[in-house]
């Protein structure tokens, strides 16, 4: 199988005797979708530093296309591994298209600046996630979801092999949800891996093509969704007991929790009440 | 695109140009203004005859070409070099330290600057040791900020304003402690007058220096704009865009603190400059580093330029320019924020 990115044996530690990841092995296959789950606190942050090459780990290294990462020069590492953050404000308020455009700095050399092709893959990158027609719109006036795709516009111009999400749907009401969760299908199946942290088992069972499920710093489950989204599995890793819910032929369709002494009928016998 | 953006776009372009070509036509004014007026015309004569003809031998120089040449244009180069070097660094700091309301002077530049100067003065130094000191301390004062802050772990940008912020006020003690002790019937008016600023005593000797640090600068902070735009980000975002945040940000303070350090030694304690301005630009036109970095170069010598030009022509006895820059300044960056919309949240 071909990997494009791979973590071998993953250590981090903060402070010392506190570990963060422990023991972390990984491999991400060509236009993947590899979803991380788990709890707060859990390490997927750190992870994805660490996948992306701004962060050493401790022990362990990350081979992008057999080659250690860290040993790449920052700015070619930029040009095939892109990450983008969880939403953020940023202090000025530079348009749109300038923040989608900073996803070209791979590629402008020591003291460059965008050239006429860096502008028109960023426009391109605006339209593929549709906010062609927010351009020249400041960013920091933009909804939550909106600043969301833009940054996603950003990794795309950046275009790069591999993009690491940090919960993108953090904070994005159902609709934005899905509107960025399709654009990264939609770009999987071209030519970019994913790796994207959520804490949103529902879109991994909807989008995933390998799931990983880590639990204090290290990885508890991983496999094809089917394999690892099960009851058992999500109940021990966020320590709450986790429904299933499968459809008639088997398949799994949605993953929600069980509430304390919930009975289905419940709200019905409470409707008859009133 | 629609013919509104286009449009837009265009009226934006001719306003950046405008912006840039704005200090020529204002230095060619202000050089004909005080006490005895020149008109512009005869000023852009006799600036001609010294770029060109005064190297023929047969050139004979009159009143108004030994005013324009060696009296005023010194002065209104450093005026314009020194606002420059100040609202340039300004802008960049804001974009480093993310922090709209920085300039140059957060890492004590200006005050380890002013200790320099009135150590000499206390001792009755020539003017030349004043600056020299005045130079060699502010950059010593930022290099004892970043030592410093070397021995805190957390948070290095935060510790690093916090510690800049203190060993200021550090030097601004002992500057008062300099004050304390010097003769009040001479030197301590002297030192008084030196930090409140100004370019009184300016001559063509000071302009070397003063011209080779800040042309440097402004072509490295021009060669810097994209990536001010990137590490104003922050670090994380700047790392994974492929920059070294750390290296390029230590090259920018340096250079800052060269230039902020040469503007001190020659114009003494100039404040709001580095403040107002960047926020001026960023209002006309917009927060890009790209545009932002030379407007503010523009805006600054303009600037400077129209307060030392009212601080020697609005009365008889000249008005300290420190004073003036936060008079003018401060009003006018109260009205910026209230207009300002898009510039910063």
């Amino acid at each position: 199988m071909a990997v494009v990115l791979q973590a071998e044996a993953l250590g981090y530690a903060y402070q010392p005797g506190q570990p963060v990841l422990r023991d972390v092995s990984l491999s991400v296959a060509p236009n993947a979708i590899v979803f991380l789950l788990g709890h707060n606190g859990c390490g997927k942050t750190t992870l994805l530093e660490i996948l992306g090459g701004i962060r050493a780990p401790q022990a362990g290294r990350v081979l992008f296309n057999g080659s250690d990462i860290r040993r790449i020069p920052a700015h070619k590492r930029a040009q095939r591994v892109g990450m983008v953050p969880q939403m953020h404000s940023p202090v000025f308020a530079y348009t749109v298209r300038q923040v989608v455009l900073m996803g070209r700095t791979p590629y402008l050399g020591l003291f460059g600046t965008p050239g006429r092709q860096d502008y028109d893959i960023a426009d391109e990158a605006l339209e593929q996630v549709g906010l062609g027609a927010l351009r020249d719109r400041p960013y920091t006036d933009l909804s939550g979801g909106e600043r969301q795709l833009t940054l996603v516009a950003r990794g795309l111009a950046q275009q790069t092999d591999v993009l690491l999400l940090d919960e993108p749907t953090a904070h994005l009401d159902p609709h934005n949800q899905r509107s960025v969760l399709e654009t990264v299908a939609e770009l999987s199946e071209n030519r970019v891996s994913f790796v994207i942290s959520s804490h949103n088992p529902n879109s991994a069972l909807l989008y995933a093509h390998h799931v990983i499920v880590m639990k204090t710093g290290r990885i508890v489950a991983a496999g094809s969704p089917s394999d690892v989204l099960t009851e058992d599995t999500l109940s021990t890793s966020y320590d709450m007991p986790v429904e299933v819910i499968y459809s008639e032929d088997r398949i799994a369709r949605a993953i929600v929790p069980r509430r304390n002494g919930w009975r289905a009928d419940k709200t019905a016998v409470k409707q008859e009440q009133v | 695109m629609s013919r509104g953006s286009r449009r837009k776009q265009a009226v934006q372009r001719g306003l950046y140009w405008a912006l840039l070509l704005l200090p020529l036509p204002v230095a060619v004014y202000t050089i004909g203004l005080g006490r005895y007026e020149i008109p512009p015309g005869d000023v852009a004569q006799a600036l001609y005859d010294y770029a060109v003809s005064s190297h023929d031998p047969a050139f004979e120089p009159d009143i108004e070409y030994n005013l324009v040449t060696r009296i005023r244009l010194p002065r209104i180069a450093a005026a314009m070099l020194i606002g420059t070097s100040l609202a340039v660094t300004g802008a960049a700091f804001q974009g480093i330290f993310r922090n709209p309301l920085v300039d140059s002077n957060i890492l004590g530049v200006t005050s380890g600057a002013g200790f320099g100067a009135a150590l000499m003065l206390l001792l009755n130094a020539g003017m030349v040791y004043v600056q020299m000191s005045a130079f060699f301390f502010g950059l010593l004062a930022v290099m004892l900020a970043f030592l410093v802050s070397r021995l805190y772990y957390s948070a290095p940008m935060l510790v690093l304003t916090l510690v800049g912020i203190l060993v200021g006020s550090f030097f601004g003690s002992l500057t008062s402690l300099l004050k304390y002790v010097a003769d009040p019937l001479d030197t301590l008016p002297a030192i008084t007058y030196w930090l409140l600023g100004g370019l009184t005593g300016v001559t063509r000797s000071d302009i070397p220096a003063l011209l080779v640090v800040t042309l440097s600068g402004m072509v490295f902070m021009w060669m810097v704009r994209w990536r001010l735009n990137v590490l104003s980000l922050g670090d994380g975002e700047a790392q994974a865009l492929g920059l070294n945040p750390t290296r390029i940000r230590l090259l920018i303070i340096v250079v800052s603190t060269f230039m902020t350090a040469m503007a001190v030694s020659v114009g003494g304690v100039i404040g709001w400059v580095g403040l107002v301005i960047p926020h001026a630009a960023r209002t006309l036109v917009g927060p890009d580093h790209q545009r932002l970095i030379p407007v503010s170069m523009a805006m600054g010598a303009v600037f400077l330029l129209l307060i030392d030009t009212m601080s020697r022509t609005l009365w008889a006895s000249e008005v300290p320019l420190g004073v003036f820059t936060g008079i003018v300044g401060v009003p006018l960056l109260l009205v910026i924020l209230r207009v300002n919309k898009t510039g910063w949240q």
